[in-house]
């Protein structure tokens, strides 16, 4: 038999010895704690509280910043969204009774002049937005109709999942067809294939060629980024061409009994850069080029590329400002544990006493009360994962927040409460060690 | 078999300061006790005799002078080795009783086994052995509070004799106890150094001090008399 093999036969030995000590260290931890358990029960809460907020708060910051995210990069990282906008002047007239008709938002000579003089830009596509009732039969839905091109789906993450998009040429002639999105697609066929029926649209009817991917809401949306996600907005995207020849440029809505007509020539223009590096030139050249052309801010600019990074740097001061919060918790509850843990030496003076008479040394009785102090704050910060993981989950059930508690952050929380225990554990067990054995058993 | 010496004081001195006064409590004690003998210390209250037991069982150092024990010489360890001299070779029995609240009859009487480093079944061995010794074999899982002072005493007696000590040790063991129980310790006390082992007692009791073998009186820090029997 090798030398080595008794060496590890010995090592190993003294693991399972000295695991039988730390077992039995525990328990008599649990006893002393339970003797007093009204009182290590108060001690656990502030830790308990702690780690559970740390977990939860994670939780919730995560899952806001991904769904951002997430909104974000469906708008296309390559891209600059150029909408237009009513501006605040002209607001404050059509509020009049008057009729008449506002004259504002992108042009075609913005689409031209982006398209031909701005370097870094692969490609740009237009879409004019009308709000409309789209019918089958008796079937009726609110809906966004969208002129486009057919490079759209390509340009906004989109994909068709019936069917196809409208081809160049079907663009270049303006034919009636359409796609729908797909919450739209069951509105209107909730029992048949939509391929190949018509629908209508005050007197037109378009022919349904294809079926958007249903699923994520499209982003970008005025309604849905105020919030209202539980109803995602319908659409419908038929050649720019032909929603030029029925709706024409001059839209009118009938609004509390009086009539308010718009005359915007494009509702969106999409920009796609060549790459991530040329997003910011392109954007400056854009903003540069409209402010130009645009005596009134009439448009605004959506750059999903410089809204991730903000997005980003949020996080980063959320993530700052939890890692205070965690940190002034668990200090909070740790200062709790020591000054329990202090009493709770004075009071067991006397066990500490006979302890070392009968043959404890002073690291003995350090351990001992550490091992209290541990135990404690772990019991804590087990009971505060189990909660902080819970309770996103209700958060989510309750209050429709996306939240995700990542694999980490429990490990982290668990792992400080403990490292806590140790760190205002240590001074009480060292104050425990330090007393003389025998004024210690003196000690009433 | 002839008795070897077991305790070997030599001129030990302690004094305690207090602020600016020093006080010489143990003034200049040499004694020697063999192993088997069943030592009475007597004297009057505040004599010293508490401090000299406190010496004996390594709790605390003489300011001067020689002790050995077992014929090493222990007078100016440092607290480990006393903790490890503790454990391994003197019992403690105190006036008190001194058991720790929170742990059963069998858990206390393990606690020096446990420092001892001694494995868990082993020491429960032994414990409900020494509980047996001592008339407790029904009381095992009670906590103190539960038993009376004789029985927590006796407790104390089986705690003081699980690591088998060389010397025993006894502060007024009978102080807090009426006399049907005080006799019941007594005859475990008895019993003990029939069967060879050394114990040392203080007491203030002359009938007590009238079953041992040997009463050592003190007065003011100094033995006034060391009566042999
Ligand atoms: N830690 C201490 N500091 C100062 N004086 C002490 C200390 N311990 C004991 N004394 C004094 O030493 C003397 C002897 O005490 P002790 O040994 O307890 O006497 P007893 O013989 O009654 O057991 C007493 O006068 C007591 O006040
Ligand atoms: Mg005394």
């Amino acid at each position: 038999m090798s030398d080595v093999k008794k060496d590890i036969k010995n090592l190993r030995r003294e693991f399972q010895f000295s695991g039988q000590r730390l077992n039995r260290s525990m328990r008599l931890a649990l006893k002393s704690l339970w003797l007093h358990r009204l009182r290590s029960l108060l001690t656990m809460l502030g830790i308990v509280f702690g780690v559970c907020s740390v977990i939860a708060m994670l939780a919730i910051g995560e899952g806001a910043s991904s769904e951002a995210q997430d909104q974000i990069k469906n708008l296309g990282s390559l891209n600059i969204i150029l909408r237009s906008a009513k501006p605040p002047e002209e607001q404050k007239v059509s509020n009049t009774q008057q009729n008449l008709v506002l004259d504002y938002g992108l042009t075609h000579l913005d689409l031209r002049r982006i398209e031909n003089t701005i370097p870094g830009v692969s490609s740009v596509v237009p879409s004019r937005l009308i709000r409309e009732y789209v019918w089958n039969a008796t079937h009726r839905v609110d809906c966004e109709i969208v002129g486009t091109l057919p490079a759209y789906p390509e340009i906004r993450n989109q994909r068709v999942a019936l069917g196809r998009f409208f081809t160049f040429r079907e663009s270049e002639t303006g034919a009636n067809v359409c796609v729908l999105s797909g919450g739209m697609a069951r509105m209107l066929f909730p029992t048949e294939s939509p391929l190949g029926k018509d629908v209508r649209v005050s007197q037109d009817y378009y022919r349904v060629i294809g079926v958007m991917e249903a699923g994520a809401q499209l982003p970008g949306d005025a309604t849905a980024q105020q919030g209202s996600s539980s109803i995602p907005v319908q659409r419908m995207f038929i050649p720019l061409a032909a929603a030029r020849m029925q709706f024409g440029e001059t839209l009118i809505k009938r609004r509390a009994g009086s009539f308010e007509a718009e005359r915007v020539p494009l509702h969106e223009i999409t920009v796609k850069a060549e790459d991530r590096n040329a997003v910011a030139n392109v954007s400056l050249a854009i903003k540069d080029l409209l402010t130009r052309n645009h005596k009134k801010k009439d448009y605004e600019m959506i750059v999903p590329l410089e809204l991730l990074k903000q997005a980003e740097r949020t996080k980063q001061i959320f993530n700052i400002v939890l890692g205070s919060i965690a940190a002034i918790s668990l200090l909070v509850g740790g200062i709790g544990i020591m000054n329990i843990m202090l009493a709770n030496v004075t009071e067991r003076t006397r066990e500490i006493g006979i302890r070392r008479a009968l043959g404890a040394r002073r690291r003995d009785i350090v351990t001992q009360f550490l091992v209290e102090a541990v135990m404690l704050s772990g019991t804590g910060g087990l009971v505060g994962v189990m909660l902080g993981i819970t309770l996103p989950f209700l958060v989510t059930h309750f209050a429709g927040m996306k939240t995700i508690v990542t694999f980490w952050s429990p490990m982290i929380a668990f792992s400080i409460s403990a490292v806590i225990g140790i760190v205002f554990g240590l001074y009480p067990a060292m104050r425990a060690a330090e007393m003389d054995p025998v004024e210690a058993l003196r000690h009433n | 078999m002839s008795a070897s010496t077991i305790v070997k004081l030599q001129d030990v001195r302690k004094t305690y300061q207090m602020g600016s006064v020093s006080v010489e409590v143990l003034r200049g004690i040499s004694l020697e006790f063999l192993t088997g003998e069943y030592i009475a210390i007597m004297g009057p209250s505040g004599c010293g005799k508490s401090t000299m037991l406190n010496l004996l069982g390594c709790l605390d150092r003489p300011t001067t002078g020689q002790y050995l024990l077992d014929g090493k010489d222990v007078s100016q360890l440092e607290d480990d080795a006393l903790s490890a001299i503790r454990g391994a070779k003197l019992g403690f029995i105190f006036q008190s009783y001194n058991l720790i609240q929170q742990l059963s009859v069998i858990e206390n009487i393990e606690v020096p086994l446990y420092y001892q480093g001694r494995p868990e079944e082993e020491s429960r061995e032994t414990a409900v052995e020494l509980a047996k010794m001592v008339g407790l074999e029904s009381r095992l899982n009670h906590k103190p509070f539960e038993l009376s002072g004789g029985q927590q005493q006796r407790v104390g007696i089986a705690r003081a004799l699980a690591n088998d000590p060389l010397v025993i040790l006894a502060d007024e063991p009978t102080g807090n106890l009426d006399s049907s129980s005080g006799k019941d310790i007594l005859n475990i006390f008895a019993n003990l150094h029939e069967r060879g082992k050394t114990i040392i007692m203080v007491t203030h009791d002359p009938g007590i001090a009238q079953l041992t073998t040997r009463v050592v009186r003190f007065c003011d820090g100094e033995v006034e008399s060391d009566v042999r029997r």
